[in-house]
């Protein structure tokens, strides 16, 4: 049943092209299509190249090696993670635009036009702030196998003659490259799926694509069409991730052993630190601080009704989102652990897929079903004789609640199918031996057991809710705002100031998991 | 035959706390050689300073002529040419049997290198898992191919620390006397680590047992046991039990067994107080004439049984003897001492 609810909208996205409007489809084939597929192509390639090397060198760093400060880089550089993309790139506009303090201090030290400055709105401008935002899933998981993978085999490299640079790229990177290669996937995923980042860099991609094909042409079908191009690129990724990962297995096999640090000295320990704490700078401390100046200057004129409505409107979706797809996630997991068979098994894989799918195509297939399921509705409203308003899914709350429930599932399956699997059979089989029902079992065993894995999974989907752009702006009800919409009406208009207070908002909510995750990997 | 190695007191450890201390050890081509001693003794410590991988604070390290640790020259591990056995074999989980064991060697022609890879799986019986992955070999396997990962370059020293360790008993017995095979055939020179004795009086022709960071006494395997130099490696290197005694001449010591002699004299003058050592071996039950002892714990091992005993002067002692000879705790027995070498320490 739940993996039905995230295959229909799938379906439906394909089934755009039974009704093919020939005219918009060729003028979209013969002007957009090639740009796209440049641009997106593009923008992977750079984010790719851009997170491995960010991630995988700050991971080895802070893993690997002994300089002032690392306990703290540690975990400060998995900040960024709590700045949605499109922050960072409102906040690298205003700062480096011709009108920015950086270009305006560059022109009063230098005199007018004494200078080259790079374009900020390119490619190279959108993959740095999507890197800088990104690259924390690969420093993540890159990290903790640096820790795990131990030091003998390095050791062992060494003494079978590799110097230590041969021994990082012939030893440690392939140990690890399961964990970069999931990290990676992470990254590119998101890259795919970000609307709200190359709208504001006004770069075309096939997310801004969608968005004008609603809202432009308000043509569904060529949207639709759109929609399964990227749900084409995406399955692609995704069949690779798991095809690259099915043959790393062996990579796990290693044992841990204590961690030995490669003690800097001189000038590289200071590199180290520079290189650490220009990235953190960058990629956290100065556009939060930014921000901080942004919302300080407007704050007493918005922070008003209407602020406290976007909060409260943001906070209610993400609150019943979060409720609806725990739930989902559990039932998930209950099933999968009571009946493991292969229906099962491949149904709540089908479930969990819907992370990979990007949120405007979620929100293509989701209208398109539900504006067909309305039809039906309100033909049988009619037949009782009852006057309905027009429309009764569409443009619903209900709609968006469940696009939010399909695209973060699995999100919430993570946490609370690994704290499942912690809690032994024979546990609840003692509970059933003293006479308690399954009902009661549930209740007496597996939710106080469960609390942790559920609260950390309410609190993923929660904030994720909260950062959504592309689904939300396509299907929230008329003049219904969340914070998220709010940034993006402001930024479109170039209005950085008044963006900064959703925002900082944004960061603050979202920097809340960032701590839950940081807390729990020290105490490994 | 040339020292191959020569430690000359070298001393690791950081600020506040010293881990190996005035270390001294030299030995010789082509012999096998064991650090014998507690967890935390240091022997994994001189292990890895050998290896190139702990700095030393002062003294040297010279291998065949070459000082290659000092406290200012470090040569890098991998300038070092010396093999090693780690603990966890530590193979490389993305590469498989064969190009693990042909890690060390890839300078060699293709051609070269699958002769030795041959050579080397042959050695240690393992020619069918050329084309595994670590992952799909059991424990001793793994363990086979570490060594023969190791000793591929034809390295002029082995290093082995604690190889057996993650094995079971059955195994780790089997395994060592069959490394032990390969390096003698081989006549490679090794520095084995371990906290079992067992396994270093098998693989060691020499051994150091080590505490507190420093040599408490390097000799033979039998000289150990029978001649330990000092209290901590008569209490370390098999059981036994010390008691009291008076010196009664430069001979004899007086016990609450009754008078003590052995094959040596002692410089002490008389009257000087000693604890004396008496291994298992060395306590008889059941003879014609002797001290009655009372039997507080007996211990069956199947071939023999080893009884705790308490002397009248409130002493406890060992006894190891062939088990038809059963008798029950609480019963009495008569005992007599037979100790060609008696090892007596000053109190």
């Amino acid at each position: 049943m739940l993996a039905m609810t995230v295959v229909m909208p799938l379906l439906v996205v394909f089934s755009g092209w039974m009704q093919t409007e020939n005219v918009i489809w060729e003028h979209l084939a013969q002007t957009v299509l090639s740009d796209l597929l440049k641009n997106t192509a593009w923008l992977l390639l750079g984010v790719g190249i851009g997170v491995t090397i960010l991630g995988v060198g700050l991971a080895w760093l802070t893993a690997k090696c002994e300089f002032p400060g690392r306990r703290y880089f540690d975990w400060a550089l998995m900040l960024p993670l709590a700045v949605p993309a499109y922050v960072m790139a409102f906040v690298a506009l205003g700062l480096m635009d011709f009108t920015g303090p950086v270009q305006t201090a560059l022109r009063q030290l230098l005199g007018q036009n004494n200078f080259w400055f790079p374009e900020v709105r390119s490619t190279g401008g959108v993959v740095t702030v999507m890197t800088l935002v990104l690259y924390p899933y690969v420093y993540m998981l890159a990290r903790s196998s640096f820790i795990t993978q131990g030091n003998s085999t390095v050791e062992a490299a060494r003494i079978l003659g590799l110097n230590a640079w041969a021994a990082f790229f012939r030893i440690s990177i392939p140990t690890a490259r399961p964990a970069i290669v999931a990290g990676l996937s992470l990254a590119l995923m998101e890259t795919l799926a970000d609307f709200g980042t190359v709208a504001i860099f006004n770069y075309d991609t096939f997310t801004t694509a969608i968005y004008k094909a609603w809202f432009g042409l308000f043509n569904l079908q060529a949207a639709s069409q759109l929609a399964s191009f990227l749900l084409i690129l995406v399955v692609i990724a995704l069949t690779a991730e798991r095809n690259l990962r099915g043959k790393a297995k062996y990579h796990e096999a290693t044992r841990s052993s204590r961690v030995h640090r490669y003690q800097l000295t001189g000038w590289h320990r200071w590199a180290a630190v520079l290189t650490a704490s220009t990235i953190l700078l960058i990629a956290f401390v100065v556009p939060v601080i930014q921000l901080g100046l942004w919302a300080w200057g407007v704050l007493s004129e918005d922070m008003d009704v209407r602020y406290v409505s976007m909060l409260t409107n943001t906070l209610m979706l993400g609150g019943m989102a979060a409720v609806i797809t725990v739930i989902g996630a559990m039932i998930l997991a209950f099933t999968r652990r009571s009946h493991d068979d292969l229906v099962v098994r491949s149904s709540v894989n089908i479930a969990t897929l819907g992370y990979a799918l990007p949120g405007s195509v979620l929100a293509v297939g989701i209208m398109l079903t539900f504006a067909s399921m309305d039809n039906v509705l309100l033909t049988m409203a009619r037949l009782i004789g009852w006057q309905s308003p027009g429309q009764i899914l569409t443009g619903s709350v209900f709609a968006l609640v469940i696009a939010y429930v399909v695209r973060f599932l699995a999100v919430a399956y993570g946490p609370i199918d690994s704290g499942l699997g912690r809690i032994r059979a024979s546990i609840a089989e003692a509970a059933r031996g003293l006479g308690s029902s399954p009902a009661a079992t549930l209740w007496r065993i597996y939710l106080p057991l469960l609390r942790p894995g559920l609260f950390t999974a309410a609190l993923l989907v929660l904030v994720d809710v909260m950062k959504e752009m592309p689904a939300t702006m396509l299907l929230r009800p008329f003049g219904w705002d969340t914070l998220a919409v709010r940034i993006y009406e402001m930024t479109s208009e170039g209005e950085w100031e008044r963006a900064a207070l959703p925002a900082i908002t944004l960061i603050l909510v979202g920097l809340i998991p960032v701590i839950v995750l940081v807390r729990r990997s020290s105490k490994h | 035959m040339p020292e191959i190695l020569k430690i000359h007191s070298i001393r690791c450890g950081y600020e506040d706390s010293v881990v190996v201390n005035d270390f001294t050890l030299n030995f010789r081509e082509t012999t096998q050689n064991c650090l014998l001693g507690p967890s935390g003794c240091g022997k994994t410590t001189v292990l890895r300073a050998i290896a190139g991988f702990e700095p030393i604070t002062s003294g040297e390290i010279i291998l065949d002529g070459r000082v290659i640790s000092s406290k200012d020259i470090m040569i890098p591990p991998e300038q070092r040419g010396i093999g090693m056995v780690f603990q966890d074999y530590a193979l490389f989980p993305h590469l498989s049997v064969a190009e693990n064991v042909a890690f060390g060697i890839r300078k060699l022609s293709k051609k070269n290198q699958q002769k030795v890879v041959h050579e080397m799986m042959e050695l240690v019986g393992l020619e069918e898992c050329v084309d595994r992955y670590p992952h799909e070999l059991s424990g001793g396997q793994q363990q086979r191919v570490a060594v023969a990962r190791a000793l591929a370059p034809e390295p002029p020293l082995l290093l082995m620390d604690e190889p057996f360790s993650n094995l079971d008993n059955d195994l780790r017995e089997r395994l060592a006397l069959d490394i032990r095979e390969i390096l003698r055939q081989r006549r490679t020179t090794t520095l084995f680590v371990t906290h079992d004795q067992d396994e270093a009086f098998v693989i060691g022709e020499h051994v150091a047992v080590m505490n507190e960071g420093s040599i408490m006494q390097w000799d033979m395997p039998y000289n150990l046991y029978h001649e330990p130099a000092n209290r901590f490696v008569a209490d370390f290197i098999g059981q036994g039990r010390l008691i009291d005694g008076v010196l009664a001449s430069h001979e004899s010591v007086q016990t609450s067994l009754g008078l003590l002699a052995g094959n040596r004299s002692y410089e002490w003058p008389p009257e000087t107080r000693v604890d004396v050592l008496l291994r298992p071996d060395d306590v008889l039950l059941d003879v014609e004439e002797g001290m009655s002892c009372l039997i507080t714990d007996r211990h069956f091992k199947g071939a023999q049984i080893m009884y705790t005993l308490r002397t009248p002067g409130g002493d406890e002692l060992l006894s190891l003897v062939p088990s038809h000879l059963d008798i029950n705790i609480g019963q009495k027995v008569k005992v007599g001492v037979d100790a060609e070498h008696l090892i007596v320490f000053r109190q």
